[in-house]
């Protein structure tokens, strides 16, 4: 999946010379905790979070404040240089980078110029979709040796069912590097014939699909 | 004390049939007449006969596309790529010959059930055909093809204005019906049922509160697998109380599905027939209070047709007609002639015995996270009633 699927391209952003002031009152207008500061060509030169601007602004203890430092120019307390990913980046790609750069918003630029925004909030979205708990489905685990051929093994049988499989997902069994988990979510209320084709052709499931009928 | 109380019923509810090996089964409704006529509580003067719903009946939910679709592919006219489309001619809902008269019959059975009361001089009725809680605006699923619970609803607000509480107690997330109503603040809808992380369809989480006027009229408990009777009891009879008390609505409407058993093949619940007793008989004294005795049952769910179904939707028909559970022996006569047909051992009687059903070691667990659910989905609605 790559980045120009999920970024959002409506960008909200702010000239270097604008101030403190109109940065605080477009987080507000529109819910937004990044602003990236572009120059006349529409570069990224700068960008400044929610808690830049916190920063910066005037301690609601303080009486009498008169707000003049609000007035300062944006660029005075932006980020710079600034980390930005390429449209045709992959979406696991730049989730390593949310986390090893611990930011929240990455701009999205193409040719030097600002195309649009990912942040830690359409990642999670991402996941969501990737996960396929947006649909409607059921959920089987089941824990294979991490050799070839077990995934075709099992989605055999589902293919047999005539079942549609919503997402799968591969994952580590706890430390042991010996196994692994696949996670299917499919697309039926009654997993009930592919469960026990399953059983019967030997494949160990996991809770709670483990427990053959009486539940108990 | 006798009530007055209409049971609606037909034959023809056992046209509902996807195949012969298709784990929704309408035979459940024509079991639980027969057992509640072997027991005389049920009597002919009791039953009426389901009208057919209209097509802007259906069009009061569904799309119209959708609904030519489910008639096309009922005359076996509707191809393969078009069906899968509206969900029609999957192994969930396979396509069967005439499906859009017998969705419709399911239909036209709950708004006959509406009719008896809100028109009619029913205090209760109650549908056993009904409850398809999983059909959506343009789709079939999870055995459901026409959503007659959203269609009674809209029908309710449409020719009475009355606000609906909706109450679920099927083992799956009743999705179908909250997605009609999620915006509307007239309609309060209430699920509880086994967590999606496993169960189909997956959604129902607390966080799920309802959008735009809507926003907290959407309530759902998501219950741990393995939920036993004395939890599901505790934080189902709390959350229907406190909801009631905070909507405060004008009919109540319950889709009762009966597959949180023990012995259901499709989901993770264990209750026993404990908690088919409580939950008719909590919706009942709840109508007396806020709706004037006006409330509406439906079916659902519910996949061992043969020791569960009857029994527990029985209980509602008792509750209504004579404003108690039966208890004892079930009558021999029902037996004898079910146990011919039944593959698996029947039950005697109307209780489950304890001793069947063994003790889960995550018990206390369980407990613990379903009361959480509890409090977490109440948070806003409790300062109201408390």
């Amino acid at each position: 999946m790559l980045v120009e699927e999920i970024m959002t391209e409506d960008v909200i952003t702010l000239p270097p010379t604008a101030t403190i002031a109109q940065g605080l009152q477009l987080l507000q207008d529109y819910r937004i905790r990044h602003i990236p500061i572009v120059n006349e060509q529409h570069h990224v030169i700068g960008i400044v979070s929610d808690r830049d601007i916190r920063d910066a602004s005037p301690s609601i203890f303080l009486e009498n404040s008169n707000h003049e430092e609000l007035q300062n120019e944006i660029q005075t307390i932006m980020s710079s240089p600034v980390i930005s990913v390429h449209p045709l980046d992959f979406v696991e790609e730049i989730a390593r980078v949310f986390h090893d750069k611990e930011i929240a918003c990455l701009p999205v630029v193409q040719n030097y110029k600002l195309i649009g925004v990912v942040t830690e909030k359409d990642m999670l979205y991402t996941l969501i979709q990737l996960t396929g708990t947006n649909v409607q489905s059921s959920l089987i685990e089941v824990k294979v040796l991490d050799i070839p051929g077990m995934l075709p093994g099992v989605t055999a049988i589902l293919g047999k069912r005539n079942v549609n499989i919503v997402s799968v997902l591969i994952y580590p069994y706890k430390d042991d590097p010996d196994y692994k988990i696949l996670v299917f979510r499919i697309q039926t209320m009654n997993p009930t014939p592919v469960i026990q084709d399953l059983r019967n052709a030997g494949y160990q499931l996991l809770w709670p699909n483990n427990i053959s009928e009486p539940k108990l | 004390m006798t009530r007055n109380a209409t049971f609606v019923f037909s034959n023809d509810y056992l046209q509902y049939q996807f195949n012969q090996d298709h784990p929704f089964n309408q035979h459940r409704v024509l079991m639980t007449k027969e057992l509640l006529e072997s027991t005389a509580v049920l009597k002919d003067q009791d039953i009426i006969q389901p009208r057919l719903a209209t097509d802007e009946e259906l069009l009061l939910f569904h799309d119209y596309h959708y609904i030519e679709a489910v008639k096309k592919a009922g005359e076996g006219k509707l191809n393969k790529d078009e069906g899968l489309l509206y969900g029609l001619g999957t192994e969930d809902t396979p396509v069967f010959s005439n499906m859009h008269e017998a969705a419709s019959l399911l239909v036209g059975g709950s708004l006959t059930a509406v009719d008896a009361v809100l028109y009619g001089d029913s205090d209760h009725a109650l549908n056993l055909g009904g409850g398809l809680h999983h059909g959506f605006k343009r789709k079939a699923s999870g055995f459901c093809i026409y959503n007659d619970a959203a269609i009674a609803i809209k029908y309710i607000r449409e020719n009475y204005g009355l606000k609906v509480l909706y109450v679920d107690t099927d083992a799956h997330h009743g999705d179908g019906v909250q997605s009609a109503f999620y915006d509307d603040p007239n309609v309060c809808t209430f699920s509880i049922h086994e967590t999606g992380r496993y169960l189909f369809p997956g959604t129902g989480e607390v966080n799920e509160r309802g959008i735009k006027e809507g926003h907290g009229y959407t309530f759902n408990l998501p219950i741990d697998a393995f939920t036993q009777d004395e939890s599901f009891v505790e934080v189902y009879e709390s959350a229907f109380k406190n909801i009631a008390a905070y909507f405060k609505p004008d009919v109540i409407l319950t889709q009762n599905g009966a597959d949180a058993h023990c012995y259901d093949p499709l989901t993770h619940l264990c209750g026993t027939m404990e908690i088919y007793e409580r939950i008719p008989a909590l919706a009942h004294e709840l109508a007396h209070i806020y709706c004037d005795g006006k409330w509406i049952a439906l079916g659902g769910g519910g996949y061992d047709i043969w020791r569960v179904v009857p029994r527990a939707w029985a209980q509602i028909w008792n509750v209504m007609k004579v404003d108690q559970i039966a208890t004892g022996d079930l009558p021999m006569a029902w037996l004898e002639k079910w146990q011919q047909k039944s593959p698996l051992p029947l039950p005697h009687h109307w209780h489950d015995s304890n001793d069947a059903f063994p003790v889960i070691p995550r018990k206390e667990e369980i407990k613990e996270k379903n009361k959480k659910n509890l409090q977490q989905m109440l948070k806003y609605s409790n300062r109201f009633t408390s």
